[in-house]
């Protein structure tokens, strides 16, 4: 009898049923589709922040100091210390290999020319095809510094061409496609590079020429490395010779800037490596803030689909309370009436919440297209949370209209008035 | 009184009278008017502000505009103040000096002066152990300190010449370039090398517009400085900013929709509730435009009175998320009431007359018997 109630209160009135239906898949699939985007604008974020460059620095252990102003090189070439060239590809060998964005090398020496003096050359990897192993990648300063604009072509990695800095090619009087005279050979000037920053002055090479010009084969003086990180906690500061095996695993498993840098040190031999602390602390703090913001909207949107979908419930049930009164009248008990109606509610929940569930996914989507070029996923795991969610909800908004109608003395409510 | 007053005044009553007699059913249609004009003005209000919020965190990064003087010219003494004055109160400015010094053993190391004060306030990841405050005190970049062998004694530095006597007061650690120097005052710096600022870093605040006229306004002060804005700090921001607003965006329209459709339904069926009332003013002869007009009324009424309390609740959820993101106070938009108003009384008025023109076509009597 109970089943056959439902069942007939299903087929008789589609349009309500559907009506309702609509309205609960319309709350689920704006509450699934903003945890989605809530859950995963972090890490969207965490790669958009990577257009501010390089986080973490590989230098010498034994390196000396720095001197320079102004990015021009006052130490004599003799001094400091070098690392490896060909220890760089070990860099995929890091546990978080998958979270480098890119790393380019930085090879400074000085020059001399005749129109300008002393002037710094950098050798670096523009777009440089590296393997390890049996993968091939690409990396170089046009992922570690995208903001660089290039007027004219970025120089090839095996050639002699070069990019002059903006202010050293208007002082040199010199544009792309001329010929500039280095330690005696001639080479082209692909692009004339802008920056904003020293490099304006400098000439930028590919890393070999530059070796050419030190005299030495197989060094680097420094790396600069673009890593996706976590924003950086008290844990992250731990000591990790100071850490148990377990507590050790934990830290060296998460993409902190601390354990990136240190498996920078474990992968690069005889090298030190630290985070650039105005871009790395920095983008902690505003991935804290943009996170924080995205979870609140959420909840915010969580609370308004739940008072939604409970106010149309509400009205639908109110609007039936005929059918309550004609079922009282005929001496249904109160936990009967009210079963009835909550498996209906339920019913819907399941059905409504499925539907929204796949609309949410599909809007989440449609919005990591729009914004950031990427999926936007929703991990199958919501599905039943989202379920038992909807089906709460629906039952909150039932159980208010239920007991209200169910007050009503079913004379009145037969009559359709209040 | 002549029959069109008598009209007026009946239909005054009767909205008075179905609200003050329907009023549960009229508080939920209410309320689920309120929570739509709520989340609607706080998602308005968020998306409004929170591009200016954001602005503010990304000045987190530091300097966005660097001043330098140009080859062959120094800057003019009162640069600093001319900078100060043009950016304004909210930007903040920097002055460097450099030289090339030695220690007492002759090893050379880059020594600038700077205002530690405004240091401090501009570049907040400097990781300091403490700063310097009295005279002739320095702080040390981490590499030189380890280095030059300094640990706590007072070491001497020589440059043309001329020496000075330093305390080191702290060490500082950023992971570039400023690791590599000892930082001391100004003052302290101009009295013994007597070279004068050669950079100027600063803050400008506001959107890329704004701050390129305080970089226009800027290049007028100083004729003889080059000013330039620092790319990577410009361009990262439009970037992140630029993608944190689109979601931003997406989010509210989004949250908006699903207000308005769920409002929408739940006031059609409100209204598809009370087409009894609807029969029985037909039956007793009320014109087409009557009862249009007394729906719309109540239904006007209904998006007015929703949306001034759903304002207000929608300012205070907007003003709470902003305090709890960004820890400073948000400032309510009044002027997205218009827009939140029109919005509730016309999706109000959609749903009370959409019925309402289906139900004309019916025979009261049809209605009325319940069919």
């Amino acid at each position: 009898m109970f089943v056959r109630l439902v069942f007939e209160s299903f087929r008789r009135q589609k349009r309500r049923k559907l009506l309702a239906c609509a309205a609960i898949a319309l709350g689920v699939s704006v509450a699934t589709a903003m945890i989605a985007v809530a859950t995963g604008v972090g890490d969207k974020i965490s790669r958009e922040l990577r257009t501010y460059g390089a986080n973490l620095v590989v230098t010498p252990q034994e390196d000396t100091l720095d001197l320079q102003i102004g990015g021009v090189n006052l130490k004599p070439p003799t001094d400091g210390a070098y690392l490896k060239e060909s220890d760089l590809p070990n860099i995929k060998s890091m546990f978080w290999a998958n979270n480098i964005v890119g790393f380019a090398p930085m090879l400074p020496v000085n020059i001399t020319l005749p129109n300008a003096g002393a002037v710094t050359l950098v050798g670096t990897y523009f777009s440089k095809t590296l393997s390890f192993g049996k993968q091939n990648f690409v990396t170089g300063v046009r992922a570690t510094d995208p903001w660089w604009k290039v007027n004219g072509a970025w120089p090839a990695d095996d050639s002699g061409d070069v990019l002059l800095g903006e202010s050293l090619a208007a002082k040199l009087g010199r544009t792309t496609g001329d010929q500039i005279e280095i330690n005696g050979t001639e080479h082209r000037v692909a692009g004339i590079l802008s920056t904003g920053s020293t490099e304006d002055d400098q000439i930028v090479a590919p890393l070999p020429l530059a070796q050419q010009i030190l005299g030495r084969g197989d060094v680097v003086r420094r790396v600069y490395v673009s890593a996706v990180t976590k924003p950086e906690d008290a844990f992250a500061r731990s000591d990790p010779k100071t850490l148990s095996p377990d507590v050790y695993d934990r830290w060296y498993c998460s993409p902190y800037p601390q354990s990136i840098a240190y498996q920078l040190q474990q992968a690069i031999p005889n090298s030190h490596a630290e985070q650039i602390r105005q871009i790395s602390q920095t983008e902690g703090t505003i991935l804290s803030r943009i996170e924080g913001l995205m979870l609140l909207v959420t909840l915010a949107a969580l609370l308004a689909s739940a008072l939604a979908v409970s106010a149309s419930m509400a009205t639908a049930i109110f609007e039936r309370r005929g059918e309550i009164g004609l079922m009282k009248a005929l001496g249904a008990g109160k936990t009967s009436v009210a079963a009835i109606f909550f498996v209906e509610a339920t019913l819907l929940a399941i059905l409504g919440g499925t539907a929204g569930f796949a609309g949410g996914a599909l809007l989440a989507g449609r919005i990591g297209k729009l914004v950031f070029n990427s999926q936007i996923g929703i991990s199958p795991v919501l599905f039943p949370i989202v379920l038992m969610i909807a089906v709460l909800v629906t039952f909150a908004g039932s159980a208010v209209a239920i007991r209200r109608a169910m007050k009503l003395d079913p004379v009145y409510a037969l009559r359709e008035t209040t | 009184m002549n029959a069109h007053t008598k009209k007026r005044q009946m239909l005054t009553r009767m909205l008075l009278r179905s609200i003050v007699r329907g009023r549960g059913r009229t508080l939920a249609a209410l309320l689920a008017i309120t929570v739509a004009a709520a989340a609607a003005t706080a998602m308005l209000n968020l998306f409004v502000d929170v591009q200016a919020k954001l602005h503010t965190e990304f000045r987190n990064y530091g300097a966005n505009v660097i001043i330098v003087a140009k080859d062959g010219e120094s800057l003019p003494t009162n640069a600093l103040s001319k900078v100060e004055s043009t950016i304004g109160g909210r930007g903040l400015a920097v002055p460097f000096a450099y030289v090339v010094a030695r220690t007492a053993s002759g090893r050379a190391v880059v020594v600038a002066g700077t205002d530690f004060f405004a240091v401090q306030k501009l570049d907040h990841w400097w990781s300091v152990s403490a700063w310097p405050e009295g005279a002739q005190q320095a702080l040390l970049g981490a590499r030189a300190a380890q280095s030059l062998g300094v640990s706590g004694q007072p070491f001497s530095l020589s440059f043309q010449g001329k020496t000075i006597q330093l305390f080191p007061a702290g060490t500082l650690q950023t992971g570039a370039s400023e690791d590599s120097r000892i930082y001391i005052s100004l003052s302290d710096f101009e009295k013994w090398t007597g070279v004068e600022t050669s950079t100027i870093e600063a803050a400008v605040p506001g959107s890329p517009a704004e701050i390129d006229a305080g970089i226009r306004k800027l290049t007028q002060a100083l004729p003889s400085a080059d000013v330039r804005p620092i790319r990577q700090i410009m361009a990262g921001e439009a970037n992140v900013l630029g993608k944190t607003r689109s979601t931003m965006l997406y989010s509210a329209i989004l949250i908006i929709a699903t207000a308005a459709l769920c409002l929408l339904a739940t006031l059609i069926g409100w209204v598809y509730d009370r087409r009894r009332d609807f029969a029985i003013m037909k039956a007793l002869g009320a014109s087409s435009t009557m009862v249009n007009s007394f729906f719309a009324g109540e239904a006007t009424l209904l998006g007015i009175a929703g949306a001034t309390v759903g304002f207000a609740f929608g300012i205070g959820a907007a003003i709470w998320i902003g305090h709890a993101s960004f820890h400073t106070a948000v400032i309510p938009r009044f002027g997205v009431f218009p827009v939140v108003l029109l919005g509730s009384v016309l999706v109000s008025l959609a749903s009370a007359l959409l019925p309402i023109l289906l139900l004309q076509q019916v025979q009261p009597a049809t209605i009325l018997r319940g069919e």
